[in-house]
């Protein structure tokens, strides 16, 4: 897909001007948070389990050569077959290879990230292979030519009545007069029109949350069931995902299980947890006959061993984005590529390159909601400061902004000239806004003070204040 | 010439340069040959009695339905109830598990018994579960000509037998469970932890029952 994330500024422009995508954001605001916390609140033991999660991964990464070694090695074991992919053009041609040695035509996909990553679907279609969406959300913005704007919920960013438009347009076979003003009849009929396709499809691909070392399994999660009639359908499954997805024992994917779900969606299990091993065995009357399963690095091994590695444990939840104040005011297509929000400012920098999205992580508040809330107790904020770093150490950031940052760090390296200046200013500015209390604009800011007014300062600097309490006290005890 | 995988353990091991290898891979071993377990909350930690009634209602939670019967006896009785209350066709889709095959069926004189995967044209399916989770109130289905997955998603309304004795208070029991019953390392093609019926959230947030899988989810505990 092309990536905009150059571009954020603009994107974030328009996005406050959609008035469509202003009020489906709100369905974010409204959701996500409050069904998370009760989940949480009815789990006492729910933050002994983020540190077991986050134990149980770093455990993996620094042995991820080992249980990769062990996944594959029972992958072929159970009659699978693994494929590696150094690159988002090596997965897709694994793809492409599968597809015309099977004489695949269509292709039915679970909802997975890691295909939006691999930009699969525009490929497959130049291929001539018809990729068809199956989860309702993908569904929908695969036929409005679009990408999802949220990990966990792909069409938030769409209202209902565009839903309709849409079925309209596209399922022309359907009496004109159908009755589409509920969301429960919209999805009827794209269960009816989709039920079709999982027969009609050579292949089935699914991403996968898991990948179990013990057993060679891949799991999914999800709520539809649109990922299992996908890879139990179809002659071949083939599963697609990145090599951090490993854990290694069924007992941590159960740990992990518990925080995944309540985190995303305030679930205490999705409806479908489904581990998937090898193809259909000998007896079988269902499942498919092949099961291939591409393991892609596109940038995550040069993560490893860097301030960046903790990223890795990501699980995917979207509990970083849904308690953003910068995602609720955008939506997630103004990030410019496939990951949104806190989680995508830390990623998208490492698989893109920080000159492209560079942005991203300067779009931060840094209220820290994010890291309060990750089931895997990632430091988002933490590893957005390192990009800011390293953005400014390469000379990424514009001019104003690196004269702005050298005037401060010039003041802040020399404390009594600090105070000398604060001193100064202080007061003046004290001075100044005391009628009003605020400014509505300043000189230098106009940029800040056209969303919100700057409080006016007290007429002395804090450091003033304190020394003045200080000695009080000092006085008091003598 | 390098291969894709050789290429990809050798960044890995290249940033993980300095660690011992030696205790690295005793540690891995371990592991996985212990599968340690993690947190287990106190939830369904409980006496026979307490986890199953957990059990019902976690599933009751979650939208399902749930009877309760004494015997497998009772079973073919429950399935034609459930038909009935709800005017669905009196037919059921159901495999070759024996815990189901042998029951009294030829007492629900007009019952149609289909056995074998789904065709996607049964408005019922049948399944025996191998295990349940009252933490969660989860089904467990493997896969398997007595179970076949295509039972769990293509009909409308999905009713799975649940023997109580097979309902543990958590996940990691029923994987010591399914360790026991395939041997360790070893598992089904396909195994079903399924909590609640089929649902979607994707148009504005709104939950739905019966996005791709069945709408209705019936639970027959017995015992």
């Amino acid at each position: 897909m092309q990536i905009t994330s150059p571009s954020f500024k603009q994107n974030a422009r328009h996005a406050l001007d959609d008035v469509q995508l202003q009020k489906a954001l709100g369905n974010v605001r409204a959701g996500f948070i409050d069904k998370r916390q009760k989940a949480v609140d009815a789990l006492p033991e729910f933050d002994a389990l983020r540190d077991s999660a986050r134990d149980i991964k770093n455990h993996t990464l620094e042995n991820l050569d080992l249980y990769l070694e062990a996944y594959e090695q029972k992958v072929t074991a159970s009659g699978g077959q693994v494929h590696w992919a150094e690159t988002a053009a090596d997965a897709r041609s694994i793809v492409l290879d599968l597809c015309r040695t099977r004489g695949a035509r269509t292709v039915t996909k679970g909802k997975s990230m890691i295909t939006e990553e691999i930009a699969l679907n525009d490929f497959l279609d130049a291929s001539g292979i018809v990729p068809v969406e199956t989860d309702l959300g993908e569904y929908i913005i695969q036929l409005r030519g679009e990408h999802p704007s949220h990990i966990i919920a792909p069409a938030v960013h769409v209202n209902q009545d565009q839903v309709e438009a849409d079925f309209r347009r596209v399922h022309t076979h359907l009496p004109v007069d159908r009755d589409l003003t509920e969301p429960e009849t919209l999805l009827d009929e794209a269960r009816k029109v989709l039920r079709a396709k999982y027969f009609e499809a050579d292949i089935g691909i699914t991403g996968a949350n898991f990948l179990v070392a013990e057993t060679g399994s891949s799991i999914i999660v999800t709520n539809e069931g649109n990922g299992d009639l996908t890879q139990i359908l179809p002659r071949i499954h083939v599963v697609i995902a990145s090599i951090e997805k490993i854990v290694p024992t069924l007992n941590d994917a159960a740990q992990i299980l518990r925080v995944l779900a309540r985190s995303a969606t305030g679930q205490d299990m999705s409806v479908y947890t489904t581990l998937s091993t090898g193809p259909r065995r000998p007896g079988d009357p269902d499942g498919p006959d092949e099961y291939h399963v591409i393991l892609l690095d596109n940038g995550r091994s040069a993560m490893l061993g860097t301030e960046f590695q903790e990223m890795l444990r990501c699980i995917r939840c979207g509990a970083c984005m849904n308690h953003c104040p910068v995602y609720h005011s955008i939506g997630g297509h103004a990030y410019g590529w496939v990951y949104p929000g806190p989680m995508g400012a830390v990623l998208t920098p490492a698989l893109i390159g920080v000159e492209k999205g560079g942005h991203l992580p300067n779009a931060s508040t840094f209220c820290g909601r994010c890291e309060s809330v990750c089931p895997m107790k990632i430091p988002l904020p933490k590893m957005m400061r390192h990009w800011r770093e390293k953005e400014f150490e390469r000379g990424l950031n514009p001019a104003t902004q690196r004269w702005g940052l050298g005037i401060w760090a010039f003041f802040a390296r020399r404390p009594q000239l600090y105070a000398l200046a604060t001193s100064i200013v202080i007061p003046v500015l004290g001075a100044l806004g005391k009628e009003k209390g605020r400014f509505s604009s300043l000189p230098f800011a106009g940029g800040w003070t056209k969303h919100r007014e700057l409080p006016a300062p007290e007429t002395r600097t804090f450091r003033q204040q304190w020394a003045q309490r200080e000695a009080l006290k000092q006085g008091g005890t003598a | 010439m390098t291969t894709p995988r050789a290429a990809i353990l050798g960044k890995i091991r290249g940033a993980l340069s300095g660690a011992d290898d030696s205790a690295r891979r005793a540690a891995v071993e371990a592991r996985l040959s212990k599968a340690p377990k993690g947190v287990i909350p106190a939830r369904g930690q409980l006496d026979d009695v307490s986890r199953i009634d957990l059990f019902c209602a976690m599933a009751e939670k979650v939208t399902c339905s749930v009877a309760r019967v004494r015997s497998h006896d009772h079973v073919p009785k429950a399935v034609s109830d459930y038909l009935r209350a709800r005017n669905l066709p009196h037919a059921i889709r159901v495999g070759d598990d024996k815990r189901l095959k042998t029951l009294p069926w030829d007492q629900i004189k007009t019952l149609e018994i289909r056995r074998g995967a789904s065709d996607g044209l049964d408005e019922a399916g049948l399944s025996h579960a191998l295990a349940g989770v009252a933490e969660t109130g989860t089904l467990v289905l493997a896969s398997g000509k007595d179970n076949p997955t295509t039972i769990n998603f293509l009909p409308e309304h999905h009713i799975v037998v649940v023997d109580a004795k097979d309902i543990a208070g958590d996940l990691e029991t029923v994987m010591a469970k399914v360790r026991r019953k395939f041997g360790k390392g070893e598992m089904p093609r396909t195994l079903n932890l399924i909590t609640g019926p089929s649902r979607s959230g994707d148009i504005e947030q709104k939950i739905i029952l019966g996005a791709h899988g069945p709408r209705a989810v019936h639970l027959i505990v017995v015992g």
